[in-house]
């Protein structure tokens, strides 16, 4: 059952996209989630509604309207053209452009969960020890914080290597460049090559049984970093 | 101390501080602060001398903590003004951010850093501190007493030094807050915020969290850093013990409006039914010890207003102590009695008769210029026949040292 150079690529296309999102997604996540953890104003609750539609939306609605944006007439597509770099649907930015909406809820809530978690106390204590409002960020809210960040990128990695529905509508099934393990497998059952698709589609169980295993006993011990996607217990 | 209708406040060396703030009554988002209380008013103007310590006293809900915020500027007032030693932190055109006020803050509960050792929350200060010392502030300011002029690496060893000995917590530095007792914990917060160099020690309730042993295991070092700092201290305490024990100056709150303020003393003496300690009322004397009577184990103190006998708890001549004298402890006789065996018996003159609750009634007197209460009954009060003005003995039943 070994894999073909075609799923190999497949499988590393998976990893550059998930690896490059998750880069992404920490940085303009951390901001977010700062933001809807420390603010009270009313736009606070339909931010929040964005950010989790994923959860609920079918991917392809999602992907839908990302290729309507991206594309030749879309806002988003336009501007990208004024800029000189194309259009990013069935390109690789493509795929990360969708990775990055349909993964961002699995990346801020952790984050916002860790940084309510932790309340308003360390901070005000920073600010008393002269720590200004960049220092207090990185001296302070990111240790404490710390546990939230693993389990953000773990789980926006895990989430975009098992995106599909997003993929296909944005992204196609380009070899090399847009064909993820998860199209690729949907090819092989098409083609009715089950072996390559048992092999690929294994390949994803494990990984994916591997990662969620090692979160969940990271968190064993943590309580700063529950996993309730979306609903605030408090 | 007084409040500033007065206009001596332009002095250098006060605090200067006035706050308004209201948080709404329907129960807005904006909710951070521990005593945001809805409908609470905090309504202060105070001018408060810029040295020793001043104690915010006051119950629970009283604005005491939530005073102390807007001087840290963690609380930003509606209208505020608070001129620090001459420094403007805060009016209708500044606000500077805590971050940018040289203070030193002790909270109420555990604030270590969780994810540093003791030694690292101390760097934690020392660092930003050092960095601060560079710039044209804070140049000036070698807060201790014995500790050399202004700060280079030498001397911030030195100081290291110094204030984890003040407190005594060498051997705890290389542990994490959860391997530290209560007591443990708060000594460090307090060395943390003595080494970012502050010009300003503000404390909120810094025992209020902790057990009898652990405030005892305290107490001590608190009254070295009284003797040790020479910078001023705000200190908020629901505690009349603590407040006898340490503050030099009393602004009593309730309701968040200043209902006295003043020195010690004068502000414990007063007869003000909304200043109702109950069974603790009573006043604080400062005295040295003048003569040990080896025979007989007592020791004469002068209070300035005259003597006092106290039980030789291993007392040296010379020494300053803190007595407090309750005025369940004072009972008043219209001629002196040699018969009695009471020690202390003082002449006084009643200055002020306020009526108690249930049946009792609070006499103000004055010894030669010092404030003392009695807590008499009525019927007492009527039987001698007091009035301001008249002549009297006190008979001082019990004399605590406090320190």
């Amino acid at each position: 059952m070994g894999l073909s150079a075609a799923d190999l690529s497949a499988i590393w296309l998976t990893v550059k996209l998930a690896s490059v999102t998750t880069v992404l997604l920490l940085i303009i996540g951390t901001p977010i989630a700062w933001w809807l953890a420390r603010s009270n104003r009313w736009w606070k609750g339909p931010v929040s509604a964005i950010v989790a539609m994923p959860l609920v939306l079918p991917p392809t609605v999602l992907g839908f309207y990302l290729l309507m944006a991206m594309g030749p007439n879309g806002p988003f597509g336009q501007m990208t053209q004024a800029i000189g770099i194309g259009l990013l649907p069935f390109t690789f930015w493509g795929l990360v452009v969708g990775s990055i909406f349909y993964s961002m809820p699995f990346v801020v809530q952790p984050l916002q969960n860790a940084m309510e978690a932790m309340g308003q106390r360390p901070l005000e204590v920073a600010a008393t020890l002269r720590a200004g409002p960049w220092d207090r960020f990185f001296s302070v809210v990111v240790p404490l914080a710390k546990p939230g960040f693993i389990t953000a990128s773990i789980l926006g990695f895990a989430h975009t290597v098992g995106e599909f529905g997003v993929v296909l509508m944005i992204g196609g099934n380009i070899p090399d460049e847009t064909r993820v393990a998860s199209v690729a497998i949907y090819d092989h059952v098409e083609a009715l090559d089950y072996a390559n698709a048992h092999g690929l589609s294994a390949v994803l169980l494990v990984f994916s049984f591997a990662v969620l295993a090692a979160l969940y006993s990271f968190n064993r011990n943590r309580r700063s970093t529950n996993l309730n996607y979306g609903v605030n217990p408090s | 101390m007084s409040h500033s209708t007065e206009e001596q406040n332009k002095s250098e060396n006060n605090i200067d501080l006035r706050f308004l703030l209201s948080y709404l009554a329907q129960g807005s988002g904006k909710g951070t602060s521990d005593n945001g209380t809805p409908g609470f008013t905090l309504d202060v103007d105070l001018s408060i001398p810029g040295q020793g310590i001043t104690a915010f006293f006051g119950h629970s809900g009283s604005g005491k903590t939530t005073l102390l915020r807007c001087i840290a500027g963690l609380e930003h007032a509606q209208q505020g003004r608070l001129i620090v030693n001459g420094e403007t932190w805060q009016d209708d055109n500044t606000f500077l951010p805590t971050h940018q006020r040289p203070l030193g803050y002790v909270f109420q509960e555990a604030s270590l850093f969780p994810h540093l050792t003791a030694m690292g929350n101390l760097k934690y200060a020392m660092k930003r501190a050092h960095r601060h010392s560079l710039g044209p502030e804070g140049r000036h300011s070698p807060h201790l007493r014995h500790s050399g002029e202004g700060r280079n690496p030498q001397n911030e060893g030195n100081q290291l030094d110094h204030i984890t000995h003040l407190l005594g917590i060498q051997h705890l530095l290389t542990r994490h807050p959860h391997q530290l007792s209560g007591g443990e914990r708060q000594r460090v917060a307090i060395a943390r915020a003595l080494l970012i160099n502050p010009r300003l020690l503000l404390m909120d309730e810094p025992l209020a969290s902790l057990d009898l042993a652990r405030k005892q295991e305290i107490m001590p070092y608190l009254e070295a850093l009284h003797r040790e700092l020479s910078i001023p201290i705000l200190y908020v305490s629901h505690s009349i013990d603590e407040v006898a024990r340490l503050a030099d100056h009393l602004v009593a709150l309730d309701q968040g409006k200043v209902i006295a303020a003043g020195p010690l003393g004068e502000t414990l003496a007063s007869v003000d039914s909304r200043l109702d300690l109950g069974e603790e009322t009573g006043v604080v004397w400062e005295a040295t010890v003048e003569e040990i009577d080896r025979q007989w184990h007592l020791a004469r103190a002068n209070f300035g207003g005259g003597d006092l006998w106290l039980r030789d708890s291993g007392l040296e001549v010379g020494q300053r102590i803190r007595v407090r004298i309750l005025a369940n402890d004072v009972s008043l006789a219209l001629e002196r009695h040699e018969d009695s065996s009471i020690l202390n018996i003082l002449p006084a003159t009643v200055t002020e008769i306020a009526s108690g609750t249930e049946g009792a009634a609070l006499v103000k007197l004055d010894v030669k210029g010092f404030a003392l209460v009695a807590k008499l009954t009525r019927r007492s009060v009527a039987h001698l026949d007091l009035l301001g003005g008249k002549p009297v003995w006190g008979q001082l039943k019990s004399v605590a040292l406090i320190n």
